[in-house]
C-alpha cells in the first residue's frame, strides 16, 4: 500500500472566510485525508459543526477521506456536549484526542489522535480492541519506538506519523494569548485570531523559542521529516500528517507528494521545504534527541544513530 | 459531617517518608529509583530495601502507602515497568498510581485485587474520561489535573462514583499534566518518557555582564540581576518576550495552596487532598504536613467556623516556590 498524505486539523484561529477559502483550495491538493474541526479551544466558534460538515462534504465530493477531529483538553460540560454532537453524527469518522471522546465513541470505529498518549503496544492493542482503526504517534516519540510499535501492532491498525508543521507541545487551562494581551481568559476577545501562525515567544536573548496559540503551546521550529520518507516507507507507515501553516502549504504538500511518487529526491525536497517553513526546521524527536534540534546526517534506513 | 478526607503526602526518601508519617499524613506516596515515576531525580526515591522498609514503617504506624508508577513506558523498556508493578504488589502497597493505559491493563489483569489510582499524568479532566478509566480498569480513585476550576471539580464529583483526589499544596503545573512535551522538546527528557521535567543535568548557570543567566540545554530560560532571587529553571516558569514585552509569559514561580477553600473542598466530597513535592526535603514535608493536618482537622471538625491562621500561611509561604501562593485554576469562574 502506498503511503497516504493527510492534512492535519487547522490548529490556528482563522476567520471563517479564510478557513472556507483554504479548504476550497485543499480540494485540489494531492492529499488523501483531511482532518477537520477545532482541536484547541472551544471558544473559537467562527465555524460550527454544521459548517465543518458542509466543508467535509465538499472535500468528500472532491475525493478526500474526511475525519472530524475533536478537542484535546476538555473541561466544561458544554465542551462534552459539543463532543457528543460530533461523536453521534455518522457521516464521517472521528479522531479522538481525549479519553472522554474514546468513551463517547464506544462501539464505533475511531482514529486515536496524537494527544491520547499511546506509548507502547499494550496501549495500542487496547485502542484497537475498542474500535481504533488508525493511531497517530505522539510527537515526542522516536523512530526507534515507532519501529517496535510497528513490529507489535495489530495487523489491521493503520499508523500515522506527524511529519510536518509546528509541533503541538502542551495544553493548559490558561490562555497564553489572552495573558500576553493582558486580558482575562473569560474576556479574551479571541485575540488568537490576530496570529494566523501563532504568537512568537522569544527568549531574553531574542531567540525564537515557542509559539503561543491560545491554550496550546507549540514549537517555534517547524518539524520536517521529508527526508525520512524512505525510512517511513520501510517501516510500513500508512499515513503522513502535515499540519497546516498559513503560507506555502500547497507547495509543501506538493513536494511531499512528489517524494512519495519518487519524482523528487528527499534531500532536494528537504532543502526546498526548509525555505518555506514558518520557523527554522527541526527533526530531533525522530532521532531520539531534543525535539528542537535539526540533525544533519547521512540518511540510514530505519536506523536512529544519534548524531549531535 | 463529611467522610474523613485523606491527607496524602510525598515521600522522596525514607527520611521524608518517616517525617510525613510522623507529622500526621493519612497516606504517603513514593516511587522507585528509576524512570518509572514522574519524579525521577538524582538522589531521590527508593531501592528494593528502602521500599520494603517504607511499607513496613507506614503500615506499622497506621498510614497507607501508595506507589507512583506514573510515566509512559516505551516498548524497549516495557518490562521494567511491568516488573515494577509486580514488585509493588509483592511489597503490599495500598494502591498503585498509574497513568499509562497499557500498564493499567497489565496491573488489572495480573493483580485483580490491587487498588488502582489514575495519576494526574493520566490527564482525566472530565467525568466521561474518568468513566473510561473506571470501565476499562476499575480504577478506584483519580487525581485531578491542576487545570480545573473549583466548580469544574465539584461537577466531576457529582457525576462520578470514583474517588477524587485533588492537589492541596506545592509546585504548580500550569499545563495539563501528561499533555506537556516542553521538556523533551528542549532536553530530550519529559515527564511522560523519563519522569523528569527540565532535568538538572541540562541546566547551566553563567555569570555574564548582563546578569546571572540560566540555560536549559543552551536555551536561555531567565537572567537575574544581583539581588533577584533565582529559582530552579523549570522552563515554563522563565521570563520570555512576547510582543516585545518581557515577562512570565506562561507562569510565575508560585505554589498552589488550598488553605483558603478547605471547608468548600471538604463539603464538595473530595476523598483525598495531596501535597506535591517528592523532590523536597524531609524538613519541607514535616512543615507542610503539619500545617495541612491542623487545617484539614479544623475544616472537617467545624467547616463553618474554619479560619485560615496567619501562622499557617506564613509557614507555607516560606516553603513555597517564589515565596507566594495561589489557588491556581481553582479560583477561576470557568464552568
Amino acid at each position: 500500500m502506498a503511503m497516504k498524505l493527510a492534512l492535519g486539523p487547522l490548529l490556528y484561529f482563522w476567520p471563517r472566510e479564510r478557513v472556507e477559502a483554504f479548504y476550497r483550495q485543499v480540494a485540489d491538493w494531492p492529499v488523501d485525508i483531511v482532518y477537520l474541526g477545532e482541536t484547541v479551544c472551544a471558544k473559537r466558534r467562527e465555524l460550527r459543526l454544521d459548517d465543518w460538515l458542509r466543508i467535509a462534504r465538499q472535500l468528500r465530493d472532491a475525493g478526500k477521506e474526511v475525519v472530524l477531529s475533536t478537542l484535546a483538553l476538555i473541561e466544561a460540560e458544554s465542551e462534552l456536549a459539543g463532543l457528543r454532537r460530533i461523536a453521534q453524527q455518522d457521516e464521517f469518522p472521528v479522531e479522538a484526542n481525549d479519553m472522554a471522546a474514546v468513551q463517547q465513541l464506544r462501539g464505533q470505529h475511531y482514529i486515536a489522535g496524537p494527544h491520547l498518549n499511546i506509548y507502547n503496544p499494550a496501549s495500542l492493542s487496547l485502542h484497537h480492541r475498542l474500535g481504533a482503526t488508525r493511531w497517530v504517534m505522539p510527537v515526542e516519540l522516536s523512530q526507534q519506538t515507532l519501529r517496535q510499535m510497528q513490529l507489535n501492532k495489530p495487523l489491521q491498525l493503520e499508523t500515522e506519523v506527524f511529519v510536518f508543521g509546528r509541533l503541538p507541545l502542551a495544553f493548559s487551562a490558561r490562555c497564553f494569548t489572552a495573558r500576553a494581551c493582558n486580558l482575562p481568559k473569560d474576556h479574551c476577545q479571541l485575540r488568537c485570531g490576530e496570529y494566523p501562525d501563532g504568537l512568537d515567544m522569544k527568549t531574553r536573548d531574542r531567540e525564537a523559542f515557542l509559539i503561543i496559540n491560545g491554550i496550546q503551546t507549540q514549537s517555534a521550529t517547524t518539524c520536517n521529516l521529508v527526508r525520512a520518507i524512505p525510512a517511513l516507507r520501510e517501516l510500513q507507515i500508512d499515513v503522513l500528517r502535515l499540519s497546516p501553516q498559513s503560507q506555502h502549504m500547497e507547495e509543501i504538500v506538493t513536494l511531499y507528494h512528489q517524494v512519495l511518487e519518487n519524482r523528487l529526491d528527499p534531500g532536494e525536497a528537504e532543502n526546498r521545504i526548509n525555505t518555506l517553513t514558518c520557523g527554522s526546521p527541526s527533526n530531533g524527536y525522530w532521532y531520539d534527541s531534543p525535539g528542537m534540534q535539526w540533525l544533519e546526517q547521512p540518511f540510514k534506513q530505519g536506523q536512529g544513530t544519534r548524531v549531535e | 459531617m463529611s467522610n474523613r478526607i485523606e491527607l496524602v503526602a510525598p515521600a522522596g526518601s525514607f527520611p521524608a517518608l518517616r517525617k510525613a508519617v510522623d507529622s500526621g499524613a493519612d497516606a504517603v506516596y513514593f516511587g522507585f529509583r528509576d524512570a518509572t515515576n514522574a519524579r525521577n531525580f538524582p538522589g531521590l526515591n527508593f531501592d528494593n530495601t528502602t521500599a520494603s522498609d517504607a511499607v513496613t514503617y507506614a503500615h506499622r504506624h497506621g498510614c497507607k502507602i501508595m506507589l507512583a508508577l506514573n510515566t509512559y513506558p516505551q516498548p524497549a523498556s516495557w518490562s521494567n515497568w511491568t516488573r515494577a508493578v509486580d514488585r509493588a504488589a509483592e511489597l503490599g502497597v495500598d494502591a498503585l498510581i498509574l497513568a499509562d493505559t497499557g500498564l493499567l491493563q497489565y496491573a488489572r489483569q495480573q493483580h485483580p485485587d490491587l487498588r488502582l489510582h489514575l495519576s494526574v499524568q493520566g490527564s482525566a479532566t472530565t467525568h466521561e474520561a474518568i468513566a473510561f478509566y473506571r470501565d476499562q480498569f476499575a480504577i478506584q480513585r483519580v487525581v485531578l489535573p491542576r487545570v480545573l476550576s473549583f466548580s469544574q471539580v465539584k461537577r466531576i464529583i457529582e457525576k462520578t462514583d470514583v474517588e477524587i483526589e485533588t492537589f492541596a499544596f506545592g509546585s504548580l503545573c500550569v499545563m495539563a499534566e501528561g499533555r506537556c512535551y516542553l521538556s523533551s522538546y528542549v532536553t530530550g527528557e519529559s515527564p511522560n518518557t523519563c519522569g523528569a521535567c527540565s532535568p538538572a543535568k541540562s541546566v547551566q548557570w553563567h555569570e555574564t555582564p548582563q546578569g546571572r543567566e540560566v540555560r536549559l540545554n543552551g536555551v536561555l530560560i531567565d537572567r537575574y540581576q544581583s539581588g533577584e532571587s533565582a529559582g530552579y529553571p523549570v522552563l515554563c516558569k522563565g521570563r520570555f518576550e512576547v510582543n516585545d514585552e518581557l515577562g512570565y509569559a506562561i507562569e510565575e514561580p508560585t505554589s498552589l495552596s488550598v488553605l483558603d477553600i478547605l471547608p468548600q473542598l471538604v463539603r464538595s466530597g473530595v476523598s483525598a487532598i495531596k501535597i506535591e513535592g517528592r523532590q523536597r526535603s524531609p524538613a519541607y514535608v514535616t512543615q507542610v504536613v503539619s500545617v495541612l493536618r491542623q487545617a484539614l482537622d479544623a475544616a472537617q471538625q467545624d467547616p463553618e467556623s474554619y479560619r485560615v491562621r496567619d501562622a499557617w500561611v506564613q509557614q507555607l509561604d516560606k516553603l513555597a516556590e517564589g515565596s507566594t501562593h495561589t489557588l491556581g485554576a481553582l479560583d477561576r469562574q470557568w464552568q
